[in-house]
């Protein structure tokens, strides 16, 4: 709502007023019996993030207004635009307050008879509700949902709760409450460090650097001027969570920011984002707007005398910015490229000046722990990893969608539980985590409890919670060579180990996909792999071996099939493999013949047909079309 | 690739001025921002603009050079109206985004990094635009579009060409 009239809070209290003036409006999303605000009778949220955008939501909001503006009822049902609701795989989605019902994939023509049956009549409709996998039963609140169910949300309380063009919604669940805290206490911000050294909160980006000690360093380095960067680059491909936050709760971050800021003793901070993300962008600058408007960005916050601003600069596209030198050196105007430690950012950064950098989880952490304490955000997790983590579930799982877990739960609840376990009844092979940094872990693994040790130790790395959970179909040399073309493209170049050396490993994984390997690529491999982690001088070339290391140790025999028997056993290497069309089972139906593109499958009518394999590219449309006599196989 | 040639245009350099005039209070790092922009008012950096941008911000055109060719976004060459682009990310590689790169190919007669002669559409890959749940996925302009099949990527581009 940039509509929304802000006047400058001038101190806690007002901030306070103003919260105690936003609950009613929002009262029956919590409270089915609250009393009405402004005579709105029903809340209406839509999830509009990316991916629900992407599945037609946008369409799902416009059939809404026109039917409750053709019924008349466009005064008192409130249709909201909300940020991921987490449950991807189930958009176009929806929640009905204040009978809280969850409605899932629907399309523009459902919306009249959920106006009619829900909203008028109080009564859900079966066919949109989520159904549950098992017991085929009708599910209508979506806290019931095993996805939901399991799932401890302590950071994404808001996420797909609020309308996050909306800083009054943020402020009414306690926003910004953190940051009035924290400003009461300005002139002791030891003990606010302290809070945040207690909660044992490390860097959710990847590395997993205790984020108080972090601080300190930055803290405690010489100079009057300091920057703190928020690391929005989410470059590692299959992770999301970042996006949906700052799309979903993008005063979260900034209010974490700000805090930081004031423990830090920066005046300055800068969102680092990438332009990939255009709708997330669009939403940090609204709250940025909003938060300025209110006095709680800028000068003089609520009243404290105290400064702090914030920009927001768009990535131009390069992974290897996610190395916090190389993000540096991208926000000063220059080529991405890292540089070698010491000097630490800390101690000279950005413009040469101390300089503090952490990702959008990891800053988004940070109200939590200082509105209740860091013992409390302590208190969930393990021994040496605290508080919650969210991933995002993608690949061959049923329920695809982002999910905040505590610490310390084991790899097959998230995949077996929270996401479903695999698609069309195939078996689980691996789940990769930790993007093109981290690593492939098997079955005989995913029993271990989630933490950073435990990751690292198992061969992978809990980077920023990407896990792409992948099946039988998908072979493992493919997927090494995948992620190595992936880190040879982004590589800067500007260190040997990093440039050659991944350009030699992935010739090397290219000629085995291609049945091409010699006896002894592993071991060169394998050699590479350790010479590459110990000798680049940044965090990309220092794990661009993850993932080969990772699948030689669990999936050695996928690449022995490759290089001494010339076969791909998942059937997933074009070269390695032979369409063929079984004679007995054709029935000469035709439909192979009509939509192979190049033309390799001929016969007559009514007759077996052949494939050319000179001719065949081996596509697979074949397959697909063949669905009468599943007569075409690949070997 | 496109048949435009990125030398030999007309460029209107009197369009960067507003470029300039927003970004003339940032006292550094604004290189970036600018080439940013120049490139949405253009829809490419032309190399005279660079030129113009080097004078303006002090800064040698060989340094912007390094700048522009670094990132994966700036493109010297003219862009198509629309700009897909198909995500070759994790999720939607083991999800076959091949193949739906292979049909965006086919229907549009280019490679990627490519433009169609028509000046309509540029086809580019990337790394991942965070739409991992609905693999395999890809952009055109802002939008995205997910759960995609080989065969119904004509129809989305369909609805792109006027």
């Amino acid at each position: 709502m940039s509509t929304e009239n802000l006047t400058r809070l001038k101190s806690a209290d007002d901030l306070e007023a103003m919260k105690n003036e936003a609950l009613p409006k929002i009262a029956i999303r919590k409270d089915p019996s609250a009393p009405l605000h402004g005579g709105v009778t029903h809340h209406i949220m839509i999830c509009c993030d990316t991916g629900c955008a992407s599945s037609g939501a946008r369409k799902i909001v416009d059939a809404f207004e026109a039917d409750l503006k053709e019924k008349g009822l466009d005064k008192t049902v409130d249709v909201v635009v909300i940020g991921c609701h987490g449950f991807c795989e189930m958009g176009p989605l929806i929640v009905v307050y204040p009978d809280d019902v969850y409605y899932v994939h629907l399309k523009p023509e459902d919306i009249p008879e959920i106006v009619e049956e829900t909203v008028r009549g109080g009564r859900p409709v079966e066919r949109f509700l989520y159904h549950d996998r098992e017991t085929l039963k009708p599910i209508v609140h979506y806290k019931e949902i095993e996805f939901y169910a399991r799932q401890k949300r302590i950071l994404l309380t808001n996420c797909g709760h609020i309308n996050p063009e909306s800083v009054t919604e943020y402020i009414a669940n306690d926003g910004y409450k953190a940051l009035a805290k924290a400003l009461s206490q300005k002139d002791n911000t030891d003990a606010l460090l302290e809070e945040v050294k207690k909660s044992g909160l490390r860097g959710r980006g990847g590395g997993g650097f205790p984020t108080g000690r972090k601080w300190e360093l930055c803290r405690n380095a010489p100079g009057d001027k300091k920057y703190i960067i928020c690391n929005a680059d989410e470059g590692d491909p299959g992770a999301f969570m970042d996006r949906s936050l700052m799309e979903g709760d993008p005063h979260r971050l900034l209010e974490g920011m700000i805090i930081g800021g004031l423990i830090i003793g920066a005046d300055e901070g800068y969102i680092y984002c990438r332009a990939e993300y255009p709708y997330a962008i669009r939403r940090l600058r609204i709250a940025i707007a909003q938060a300025e408007a209110l006095g709680l960005l800028g000068n003089d916050i609520l009243g404290s005398g105290w400064s702090f601003h914030l920009h927001i600069k768009e990535g131009a596209g390069a992974f290897v910015c996610g190395e916090e030198t190389a993000l540096i050196h991208s926000i000063e105007g220059k080529r991405g490229m890292p540089t070698a430690r010491p000097p630490f950012p800390a101690i000279s950064g950005l413009w040469e000046k101390p300089t503090n950098n952490n990702n959008v989880e990891t800053w988004a952490n940070i109200p939590g722990i200082i509105r209740n304490g860091g013992d409390w955000y302590a208190s969930f997790g393990t021994q040496g990893s605290k508080g919650t983590k969210v991933f995002a579930l993608t690949g061959k799982v049923r329920n695809t969608g982002l999910a905040e877990v505590p610490m310390g739960i084991t790899m097959r609840e998230v995949i077996f539980n929270i996401a479903g376990g695999i698609q069309n009844d195939k078996k689980f092979k691996a789940v990769q985590i930790g993007g093109p940094s981290g690593g492939c872990l098997p079955e005989s693994m995913i029993d271990r409890p989630v933490d950073y040790e435990s990751l690292i130790d198992a061969g992978a790395m809990m980077g920023s919670g990407g896990l792409v959970v992948v099946d039988e179909d998908t072979c493992m040399v493919d997927l090494a060579r995948f992620f190595l073309s992936f880190t040879r493209d982004e590589s800067c170049g500007k260190c040997t180990p990093c440039r050659e050396g991944s350009t030699r490993m992935l010739n090397i994984l290219t000629a085995i996909c291609q049945g091409k390997g010699k006896p002894g690529d592993i071991e060169l491999l394998e050699e590479l792999a350790r010479n590459i982690k110990l000798s680049s001088l940044c965090g990309l070339g220092q794990t661009c071996p993850n993932p080969i290391l990772s699948t030689i140790r669990y999936f050695r025999h996928e690449y022995e099939a490759h290089i001494y028997e010339k076969k791909c056993p998942a059937g997933q290497c074009v070269d390695l493999m032979t369409y063929w069309i079984d004679t007995e089972k054709c029935i000469g139906c035709g439909a192979c013949k009509k939509i192979c593109p190049v033309s390799a499958i001929d016969g007559n009518k009514k007759e077996p047909h052949v494939i050319d394999v000179m001719k065949c590219i081996k596509c697979g449309s074949c397959i697909e079309a063949c669905k009468k006599a599943h007569a075409i196989s690949r070997k | 690739m496109g048949s435009t040639s990125p030398t030999g245009q007309n460029v209107d350099l009197a369009r960067l001025d507003a470029v300039f005039d927003k970004y003339k209070d940032m006292a550094k790092g604004s290189l970036i921002p600018v080439l940013q922009a120049a490139q949405d008012t253009y829809g490419y950096l032309p190399i005279k603009a660079l030129d113009a941008i080097a004078k303006q911000l002090a800064i040698p055109i060989s340094q912007i050079y390094g700048v522009v060719t670094f990132y994966a976004q700036f493109r010297l060459s003219p862009r198509g109206k629309h700009i897909i682009r198909s995500c070759q990310g994790t999720a939607c590689h083991v999800r076959n985004s091949a193949r739906i790169l292979e049909s965006l190919k086919t229907a549009l007669g280019i490679a990627p990094g490519g433009t169609t002669e028509d000046l309509q559409f540029t086809l580019e890959t990337v790394a991942c635009i965070g739409c991992c749940s609905l693999a395999p996925v890809m952009m055109i302009d802002t939008d995205a579009h997910g759960r995609l099949r080989p065969d119904r990527v004509p129809k989305i581009l369909d609805s792109y060409s006027n």
